[in-house]
């Protein structure tokens, strides 16, 4: 191994939704555990978990070297609402921004649509004088007055943060920076202002995000304090860091001031914990795919690193709906999540069409065939009857599932709308969840500008599984890796994150005003921004990644293209404008032609710092080996022939590294159970990962 | 069905279908130039079986958009015989009559082909920023001022781009880098929706979309037959007055129901305007249908079967304008079509049908330049903006809120990058919503100046300035609109007008009417309009 002997004993934590999930790394040795989520005390639940870790590893607290959390808190607070009264200072004239959103309805036919609350409801939004104008030029001085109103109005207000945003912001943060010190002489909150939390163009985005960061702050930086005190006084007075939404670590210290950048930091872990296992099987083309309870997220992976953006949704209120939630606009890993999950509920619409998620029946009541009052038919269910669970051995057999009350529930709410028998039934809602989840991978595909066929799917979660094989047939993938450890993926991701850290502006600049000075000038500064960050954290070696988002003048939407890291010279301009005319081409099927004139330019530009990690062990990928008897097989549904076939029946457990196992097939292991359909095989690599390989597409 | 799975296979090649025009509509949204495209979703893409019956649309668009194209396509497949068809073809139009309704809406369509076999039709329609002539707006006198018009004819063929075409476009509008990147964004589009439905069919080895498309029609047309069903049998009429360009203008509509369809009839309704405010029977039609389907079966997915079951019948009028009307802001009275389709539901179906709201969107189309020995820039700017919806019968209306239109409006930020104004104040305006159990939804105030030695023109399209938006079953009237400058001069709420540099243009959207007697709006309610402002103690 070549990490420092003093980082021996990593500890990796995921606070979720049901579970908190702990990993203890010790060397080449893993321990986990998943407790409860307490969602009184969030630290108690890691604290409970910790013991039972340093326990099956025989050290204690004080051998903790490192501490790394990722935690769906902020992203909880912001989507049930439990966050401080927040005051938000605006542009005058500006005051209604958060709450007229688009303008647009995200539901045409509806009529009765509901719209989301803003965050901050109008009484508490204020206004004050002064204007930036597009290009950063200042049109109207601020009113240092009004922002003395302003002030007095907010301390007599009962207030618990502030946000601050300004129109043009990203172009020229003056008026917002002089705001934040008047504000902050009068009166004692925490003061976020969007220039710094969020430097990007488009009013309702930037403004909507800096509110959610002052919004779950307050209650972010005490639960950070309590569970680093908490921590010491367990005797862990090892560094603690937090994973962000883009996949990197932070300081707490950075946490505690941004901490909307945690938002969905939980499944970034499972994209990097993916990203890992790609990196050391040598795959660099990748699909991961993590298929929980209620949601599924499918996240691109090139190159061993996964596809980031600049801007996603969270909390959306209208079955998932694009547009009905609210946009943040961070840094982060990208990935589109559905309402597809093993608990999603089934149901029929007026149409006669199956219809899975976004309802879930969560842990409580659960599936029907977890026998604990739940009636209407969630996947797993389904999953059941078409025999690709055992009913005996579910979760270790702790779980008795009644494929009785799964047919019942099937045949009530789904196969008596249809005319169809349960199985048929059953069918139906597997494969309208398959398809779903395949149609939201092929989408994220060509947003990308990729062919989702030629990836490798790296499939985990508790029921992806499951769902992989058939996922990868509609999808035309061959080869899917189950990799070990995959229930607790995304706590064993964040071990696996580098100190990183990605400072964004937006700064347009025409190539035909190219002026490589100015650009020189601007990277630095980004880099000298996310290389503080990142040096809080680490001493080791950085690498920086460069991207400039870039369109043709007038469009609205950048496609990214890759910067060398070093100065520019001016005649580096032709090299980018080739750069960009290969990328439109690559996304779009041809670059414009005919259109002289029509002028290129920057928009965005990025710069990542990441700390330099030693590369793990390579796995050489196994892609045949020796056939394995096998005993005991079970009727399972075929989605190809639309019928049973014998499958064979494998524990997990009992394979050797090099069996191969021809499908149809189970494998089955304590938290889920693979199914290798008929048109795959299974080949045991050298960690114990299962890798489903298409048949005929090896000798 | 003898084979259960094939009823499951059909289902679940539907949904591909449906991502497939939603991956189209996606490419339109991140190629386009048009702040209209890409801001605010002035779009629709779909994808139709080889007899260009729409099979499938993009949840993203607008149903000016999508009605219309639903039925251009079938103009299309009448102007090119099959064997002038060949892979890599697109065809384009921005003809009124066959296309959507004017000539800023381009629509583009391209045949697909599976080997040499034509499974099927892309089609997609976005309003671009310029097409010369006057220039967006009412004045024109007939269609021949209102811009260039493209008759149904091939944009590329066999791939390759017809560059005579794009030479004349060039030649013709203020904008050509946008409108010509619009052009290729459009065929792109349809280009990857394409690919797409080929990627599909080999996949599953379909031969042709014929077995889905009876499927997805069977399903839609039985699913839309029990809706029409349970309404009530009769015949209800309404009317509704609107601005109009010089004059007011009455809209009359008679719904009727007989159990199998639901036919609208627009007899009674005005004569044509002298102004560009007309509107082609096909622009009628999709809103119409677009308010049916609201009520009637707001679930069922959009396509030939759901459309086929509203017909529209109306005598030459300002709602079925022929050739050679000037119809450039169609939009105008046509999203006026809905409310007043609604409120002949409302007597068939008392207590169920929301309020009128503000309706038309408040476009404005600004043309600014530098003053006179000044230097600057030029540019055509263009913004949507929406007032208050109707109050419904158990909620608020929507503030400034799109309806019926299915836009969106355009981030400031990205509208001032585009030209040289400042746009000072775009904010909920306290009061305008009408009174009522349930208050109508707010309209907006925004106020625009051009930079700095610059001035600007701008193309009014404006309406409920004196005809505002009716409450229902007792509920108050929203407030009107008000178009002004600063100085407290009075503009007009249609044509082309001045702004000179310095001063402001003031524009206030109108609020959506109440819902039911205001002494029933409960308590609560009240305290929060007051907290929030949505309503002032001195009313403004």
């Amino acid at each position: 191994m070549t990490s420092s002997p003093r980082l021996q004993n990593r500890l990796g934590a995921d606070i979720g939704g049901t579970f908190t999930d702990i990993v203890l790394e010790r060397g080449a040795e893993i321990y986990s555990t998943k407790i409860l989520t307490n969602y009184g005390a969030p630290e108690q639940a890691i604290l409970d978990g910790m013991a039972i870790v340093l326990g099956q590893a025989g050290i204690a607290a004080t051998d903790l070297d490192i501490v790394i959390h990722g935690t769906t808190l902020a992203t909880n607070a912001l989507i049930e609402r439990r966050g401080a009264r927040t005051a938000f200072v605006t542009t005058e004239g500006f005051r209604d921004v958060i709450e007229m959103r688009t303008e647009g309805r995200f539901a045409q036919y509806d009529l009765n649509l509901k719209l989301p609350e803003p965050l901050v409801p109008r009484e508490d939004r204020m206004v004050v004088r002064g204007r930036i104008g597009a290009e950063g030029q200042e049109l109207l001085a601020l009113s240092e007055a009004d922002l003395e109103e302003v002030a007095e109005q907010i301390a007599a207000g009962g207030f618990g943060a502030v946000a601050i945003g300004f129109l043009h912001s990203y172009a020229n943060p003056a008026h917002e920076e002089r705001a934040r010190s008047i504000i902050a002489s009068r009166v004692d909150l925490p003061i976020s202002i969007s220039s710094e939390v969020s430097p990007q163009m488009r009013e309702f985005e930037r403004f909507n995000t800096v509110c959610a960061n002052a919004y779950v702050r307050p209650q972010m930086a005490t639960y950070l304090t309590r569970f680093q005190e908490r921590l010491k006084e367990a005797g862990a007075a090892c560094p603690v860091f937090l994973i962000h939404s883009g996949g990197g670590l932070i300081s707490v210290e950075t946490a505690a001031a941004f901490p909307v950048r945690l938002v969905e930091s939980g499944p970034a872990g499972g994209a990097i914990f993916a990203a890992d296992v790609a990196r050391r099987f040598g795959l660099d083309r990748v699909v991961s795919y993590d298929m929980g309870g209620t949601t599924a997220k499918i996240c691109l992976i090139e190159d061993f690193a996964p596809k980031t953006a600049r801007s996603f949704e969270v909390a959306r209120t209208y079955r998932f709906a694009k547009g009905s939630g609210m946009p943040i606009s961070i840094p982060v890993i990208e990935m589109i999540e559905i309402g597809a999950g093993g608990g999603s509920l089934a149901w029929v619409d007026a149409m006669g069409r199956i219809q899975t998620g976004p309802e879930s029946a969560g842990s409580e009541p659960g599936p029907a065939s977890y026998g604990r009052g739940g009636d209407k038919p969630a996947i797993t269910d389904a999953d059941l009857v078409l025999g690709k669970l055992d009913p005996e051995n579910f979760a270790g057999g702790a779980i008795k599932l009644s494929a009785a009350a799964a047919e019942a529930a099937i045949s009530t709410h789904v196969g008596a709308e249809l005319g169809l028998a349960a199985e048929a039934a059953a069918f139906g809602i597997v494969e309208v969840v398959d398809e779903n989840m395949a149609n939201a991978a092929r989408v994220h595909a060509v947003e990308n500008g990729k062919n989702i066929s030629e990836n490798v799917m790296i499939a985990f979660g508790g029921a992806a599984p499951l769902h992989a094989a058939r996922l990868c047939e509609k999808l035309g993938i061959s080869q899917c890796l189950i990799p070990m450890g995959a229930g607790v993926g995304s706590a064993i991701g964040f071990l696996r994150a580098p100190f990183g850290y990605e400072a964004v502006a937006s700064k347009i600049i025409r190539l035909g005003a190219w002026n490589a000075k100015t650009v020189n000038g601007l990277i630095a500064g980004l880099k000298a921004q996310a290389e503080g960050f990142v040096q809080a954290g680490t001493r080791a070696a950085t690498r920086c990644e460069i991207v400039a988002y870039m369109r043709y003048v007038g469009q609205g939407w950048e496609i990214p293209v890759a910067l060398a890291d070093r100065d520019f010279e001016q005649e580096d301009v032709n090299l980018l404008r080739q750069a960009f005319r290969e990328n439109y081409a690559r996304f779009f099927g041809r670059a414009i032609d005919g259109a002289s004139g029509l002028e290129i330019e920057v928009v965005t530009w990025s710069v990542k710092v990441q700390a330099i990690q030693p590369l793990p062990p390579s796995i050489r990928l196994g892609l045949s080996g020796r056939a394995r008897a096998v005993l005991v097989s079970r009727a399972v549904f075929d989605p190809v022939t639309g019928g049973r076939l014998h499958n064979a029946v494998v524990e997990r457990g009992d394979l050797q590294a090099g069996d191969h196992i021809v499908g149809p097939a189970v494998i089955v292991e304590t938290e889920t159970a693979t199914v290798v359909t008929s048109s795959f095989d299974a080949v045991v690599q050298e960690d114990g990962s299962l890798m489903l390989i298409r048949k005929g597409t090896v000798q | 069905m003898s084979d259960p799975t094939f009823e499951i296979r059909m289902q679940v090649m539907w949904n591909r279908l449906v991502s497939v025009v939603e991956e189209q509509a996606m490419t339109l949204l991140r190629t386009a130039f048009s702040t209209s495209v890409r801001e605010a979703g002035d779009l629709s893409a779909g994808v139709f079986d080889p007899a260009g019956r729409m099979l499938a649309q993009a949840v993203t668009g607008t149903p000016g958009h999508v009605n219309t194209m639903a039925e251009a396509v079938l103009n299309f497949i009448a102007e090119f015989p099959r064997a002038e068809m060949f892979p890599g073809d697109t065809y384009v139009t921005n003809d009124p009559w066959l296309g959507t309704g004017h000539l800023h809406d381009i629509t583009m369509v391209s045949p697909s082909f599976l080997d040499d076999r034509l499974v099927g039709f892309f089609a997609c329609t976005a309003h671009v920023v310029d097409v010369g002539g006057r220039g967006f707006g009412a004045d024109g006198k007939s269609v021949y001022e209102e811009g260039i018009q493209i008759p149904i004819m091939k944009f590329a063929e066999r791939g390759v781009v017809n560059r005579d075409l794009i030479r004349l476009i060039r030649a013709n509008v203020r904008e050509p880098n946008q409108v010509v990147g619009d052009f290729y964004s459009l065929a792109a589009c349809n280009d990857v929706g394409h690919a797409r439905l080929v990627e599909m069919m080999r996949e599953i080895n379909l031969e042709t979309l014929d077995a889905l498309g009876e499927f997805i029609f069977s399903r839609t047309h039985s699913a839309t037959q029990e809706r029409i069903r349970a309404l009530p049998l009769g015949r209800w009429e309404n009317e509704l007055m609107t601005d109009g360009y010089d004059v007011p203008v009455k809209l009359v509509a008679v719904v009727e129901t007989d159990g199998q369809s639901v036919n609208v009839d627009f007899s009674g309704t005005d004569q044509m305007s002298r102004w560009g405010i007309n509107v082609p029977i096909i622009y009628t039609k999709a809103y119409a249908s677009y308010a049916l389907k609201c009520v009637v079966a707001p679930d069922i997915p959009n396509n030939w079967a759901s459309l086929a079951a509203f017909t529209i019948s109306a005598p030459e009028c300002i709602l079925n304008a022929p050739r050679p009307a000037p119809v450039s802001l169609r939009h105008v009275i046509g999203h006026m079509v809905p409310d007043l389709v609604l409120g002949a539901l409302a007597k068939a179906m008392p207590g169920e049908i929301l309020a009128e709201g503000a309706a038309a969107l408040w476009n404005i189309h600004i043309s600014a330049r530098p003053v006179a020995g000044k230097s600057g820039r030029r540019a055509e700017i263009l913004m949507f903006n929406s007032g208050g919806m109707g109050a419904r019968p158990t909620l608020d209306g929507l503030s400034a809120t799109a309806f019926p239109s299915g836009v969106m409006t355009m981030p400031i930020e990205a509208t001032e990058q585009t030209g040289p104004i400042v746009v000072w104040r775009k904010e909920l305006r306290p009061d305008s919503g009408g009174e009522g159990a349930f208050r109508g939804g707010l309209g907006q105030v925004i106020e625009i100046e051009a930079l700095p030695d610059h001035m600007f023109d701008f193309s009014a399209m404006f309406d409920r300035v004196n005809h505002p938006a009716k409450g229902r079953d007792g509920g108050g009237d929203g407030a009107p609109g008000v178009v002004a400058l600063d100085d407290g001069t009075v503009l007009k709420p249609k044509g082309w007008q001045h702004v000179p540099e310095g001063r402001r243009l003031i524009l206030k959207a109108p609020g959506g009417g109440g819902f039911g007697p205001p002494e029933k709006r409960c308590a609560p309610a009240r305290e929060i309009d007051l907290k929030r402002g949505y309503v002032t103690e001195t009313g403004s």
